[in-house]
């Protein structure tokens, strides 16, 4: 998005024949050197328990097409879904709050900016005492990884909305709502969403963290059994699943923003 | 353009805005101004002029009503007003477009906030982007346009609502030279046809003799109103005729040693 300024005519031209842009090759290129290392890496071996690139994807056609890695995925999308709708909803409320109202400001940030300092990889056996084993831990889990992250974003960018904007707001009669809703949220969105993907992000960890640490479920579960067994292959492939996974949604919810909040990022920003 | 202001403006005698005693203080120690008391006579154009420091731009926001003076009121066609109003409207130095909405959202911004229909708004506000000469840029966003053509959608919003008083504060201090001088032409031009009171925040003495009948000189800190001055020149010539004209030159050199003694 904002790297399209900048394409003269002359590099445009290179790849143009293949019908790509200057952004998807170099994108494409960065990709394939990452693949290209770890396949390297595993033909040396760096370590026998460090599969190639190409043996990892063999082993995720396997599990994708006799139904593992589907049911796994079954298992983990649930909490991690829970736990982000919960977080991005409740976060993003919470957070536009702080930042317009002081007295929840003073009360709510020392909670967060503690809870986002925390190891909580050490906290989540805490939760299991609370609660337990099941879906609720594991929610649990996703949210104190996401959660933190959104409302102090959103905070920070609504707090430093535009006073300019605000102002013209103002000397136009807008009322505090039109004020919030025209201005001060379209103004704060791009940090806004950059809290909400970090806190997906941080969720996938939280999910992850959880299946390896409280019960041995969905692709938490792959990952810890794979390795036991030492089909290390099978075991990279789950992780490189959640990885792609995780990258994927992030993007989309990129796309979102772009699409809904800021059009005109759209137009060569 | 409908209505407001019908019949030809009474010189001089009717002011639509008074400031009476208006007093400002930053926190207990800036002074920013000093019992200001001053008349705007309706349909002219105002223009507030002093060095950097002295409260120009103070004023005008407390006019505007987004400021709050320290003591005393303004008073608009008499009555003493709180805040900002639909009679008033500001072009801000900034420029102030929302960079998420196109040229066309953000002219009719104003009335979109009094909730008038989609196509209602934004037929005005196609006639008034066709007004200050960006038709076919309506679909643009500000990030597009170069810094005159942004400021000429500054004044197609505060045109779109149909306010009696425009409120310029230094709406040219970011366009460069050439386009200034264009965008000053062009503004002649528009309030001529338009017919609203103007009052213009600016530190640029040609520019304050150009365009204004009522020159307010403010002294600095506290500010406050030094001299008016009425130019007087005949409008009727064109551009670079008033700028070669022997009035005209004589108001700059005069205001000049008037501001001079601040600057040592």
């Amino acid at each position: 998005m904002e790297t399209t300024i900048g394409l003269s005519g002359a590099e445009k031209s290179a790849f143009s024949a293949f019908g790509l842009s200057n952004i998807t090759v170099y994108r494409l290129l960065s990709i394939l050197g990452l693949f290209a290392l770890w396949q390297i890496g595993g033909l040396v071996p760096i370590s026998v328990a460090f599969p190639t690139f190409s043996d990892t994807m063999v082993a995720m056609y396997e599990m994708t097409a006799d139904g593992r890695m589907i049911r796994a995925y079954a298992d983990t999308i649930k909490p991690l879904l829970i736990g982000v709708a919960i977080s991005a909803g409740f976060g993003v409320t919470l957070g536009v709050t702080m930042g317009l109202n002081r007295r929840f400001q003073w009360f709510w940030e020392p909670i967060f900016v503690v809870l986002q300092a925390a190891p909580v990889a050490a906290l989540i056996p805490l939760i299991t005492y609370i609660y337990g084993i099941g879906l609720a831990a594991k929610v649990v889990a996703v949210i104190i990884l996401a959660l933190p992250i959104i409302v102090l974003n959103a905070y920070k960018a609504v707090r430093n909305a535009s006073a300019s904007l605000i102002q013209m707001c103002r000397s136009f009669q807008g009322t505090r709502l039109q004020q919030i809703w025209k201005v001060i949220i379209p103004n704060a969105s791009p940090v806004i969403f950059a809290g909400l993907r970090l806190g997906v992000a941080a969720g996938f960890i939280g999910v992850i963290l959880a299946e390896l640490l409280i019960t041995p479920t969905g692709i938490g579960d792959l990952i810890t059994y794979h390795r036991s067994v030492a089909e290390y292959a099978e075991m990279y492939a789950a992780i490189f699943s959640v990885i792609a996974f995780s990258a994927i949604t992030v993007g989309s919810l990129e796309r979102a923003e772009t699409r809904f909040f800021r059009p005109d990022k759209k137009v060569g920003r | 353009m409908p209505q407001a202001n019908e019949g030809p403006p009474t010189p001089a005698t009717e002011n639509i805005v008074e400031a009476r005693d208006i007093t400002k203080f930053y926190g207990t120690d800036v002074h920013a101004l000093e019992k200001i008391n001053l008349g705007i006579p309706v349909g002219q154009m105002t223009t507030f002029l002093g060095p950097s420091g002295c409260g120009k731009t103070t004023l005008l926001k407390i006019i505007a009503g987004l400021l709050e003076p320290s003591a005393g009121e303004i008073l608009i066609k008499g009555v003493p007003v709180s805040g900002p109003g639909p009679e008033r409207a500001f072009v801000f130095q900034d420029f102030a477009l929302l960079p998420w909405a196109t040229v066309l959202r953000n002219v009719a911004f104003g009335l979109e906030l009094r909730h008038e229909a989609k196509d209602e708004r934004e037929k005005v506000a196609r006639h008034y982007i066709a007004e200050v000469g960006l038709s076919g840029f309506e679909q643009k966003y500000p990030h597009e346009l170069s810094g005159g053509m942004r400021q000429r959608v500054g004044l197609a919003r505060a045109l779109a609502v149909n306010a009696e008083v425009l409120l310029m504060d230094e709406p040219f201090s970011a366009v460069d030279e050439q386009n200034r001088r264009k965008f000053q032409e062009d503004l002649l031009h528009l309030l001529a046809v338009e017919k609203k009171t103007v009052i213009f925040v600016t530190h640029s003495i040609e520019e304050a003799v150009y365009l204004s009948d009522q020159i307010v000189l403010l002294s600095p800190r506290p500010g406050r109103i030094h001299s008016i001055i009425r130019p007087d020149i005949s409008r009727d010539a064109g551009p670079d005729e008033i700028r070669r004209d022997k009035n005209y030159l004589d108001h700059v050199e005069e205001i000049w040693q008037d501001l001079r003694k601040y600057l040592e």
